[in-house]
């Protein structure tokens, strides 16, 4: 059985700007597929020239964890501190890391 | 210098006519993203009107300006085709009143693209180079006014039963307008006489292929154009163009001298 769809599916939309080298997500929108998608995000997300490359993906295809589950996963590492390498010295000779 | 004001002015006026016609769809597209998408098209093609009218003030020299040449002539003095002052929507009788209809606007857009896409390119070569440097700058834009034209055109044309009917019907009313491209106009003529402009017939077999690939993809059927030949570009307007200035033009001849 299929369920006809009142809107449009969310694609989720991610921009590489000019001097990045990574695609940062930036928001999300409606459109019928991909290649309207990868459209629509250039009007909305790019006319301002933030970005050089557009990556679109369905919205639906996110796995996400649980907010409420939020304790057990994250909270634990609060306190490990030793797993931060904020402990080494480092030489001069090396500069910025 | 008069060749090129003319040819300028028809090539300005348009942009700006398309330009301020499609802003109607600003704050009322049928969905956001389509929303800003249109509103970029008006901003790319007033963007266009701003660079000729410019450039014509310059060759005009005097107290001619970009701002007077768009808010204070009238509608005999402007020289775009007829086909860009319609309204978003089919013809009516006398006092009937349309909502916007989207098929209408991608229609349109998707013509005149079509040409400006060829037009633009033809243009770097022209003999005046600002006008060579505005086509170049002018080219990028249209050629993606051209691709969310078309992409709407397949989608309408080749979505549902309405959306078929409604773009065969818009098409069926836009496209014996077209006419008004193939045919001279004095000022073109004495423009591709000096070299600045380009004869649009050289064009027409490749708007053609441009045209009859897209709408065999979206499964529409090109009608034969026939009938009266538009003159807009000779400054004789259809009854639309006339509220169109007004609208565009009356908060500029309020306050004549106001700026930003």
């Amino acid at each position: 059985m299929t369920t006809e769809l009142k809107e449009w599916p969310l694609w989720e939309i991610f921009i590489r700007s000019k001097q990045g080298l990574e695609h940062k997500h930036c928001g999300s929108l409606h459109a019928a597929d991909a290649r309207q998608a990868l459209e629509m995000a250039r009007d909305v997300y790019t006319r301002r020239q933030e970005g050089v490359s557009i990556w679109v993906l369905p919205s639906s295809a996110i796995t996400a964890s649980n907010p409420d589950e939020k304790g057990e996963l994250f909270d634990p590492a609060a306190d490990k501190i030793y797993r931060h390498p904020t402990f080494y010295e480092i030489p001069d000779a090396v500069g910025h890391m | 210098m008069s060749a090129a004001v003319d040819y300028l002015l028809h090539l300005a006026d348009n942009a700006l006519v398309l330009g301020q016609r499609n802003a109607e769809w600003c704050g009322h597209g049928p969905i956001l993203e389509e929303d800003i998408a249109q509103s970029n098209v008006s901003l790319d093609l007033i963007g266009q009107a701003r660079m000729l009218y410019q450039l014509v003030a310059t060759l005009k020299g005097g107290d001619v300006t970009e701002d007077k040449l768009a808010y204070f002539r009238d509608t005999h003095e402007f020289r775009n085709y007829t086909l860009l002052e319609l309204p978003h929507h089919g013809p009516l009788s006398a006092y009937a009143g349309s909502s916007l209809d989207y098929g209408t606007t991608i229609v349109r857009n998707f013509l005149y693209s079509a040409l400006m896409a060829l037009l633009w390119e033809a243009l770097e070569k022209s003999a005046n180079a600002d006008l060579a440097a505005i086509a170049a700058k002018s080219v990028k834009e249209v050629r993606y006014h051209l691709r969310h034209s078309r992409d709407w055109l397949v989608r309408l044309g080749d979505g549902t039963d309405e959306s078929h009917a409604r773009s065969q019907a818009s098409l069926d009313h836009l496209f014996p307008y077209t006419q008004e491209f193939w045919a001279h106009s004095p000022a073109e003529a004495a423009a591709v006489e000096a070299g600045i402009g380009v004869d649009l017939n050289t064009l027409k077999a490749d708007w053609d292929a441009i045209v009859d690939a897209a709408l065999a993809e979206a499964t529409l059927q090109r009608p034969a154009a026939g009938g009266y030949v538009t003159e807009g570009k000779k400054g004789v307007h259809s009854e639309h163009l006339g509220f169109l200035l007004a609208e565009m033009q009356s908060l500029a001849r309020a306050h004549p001298q106001g700026v930003w």
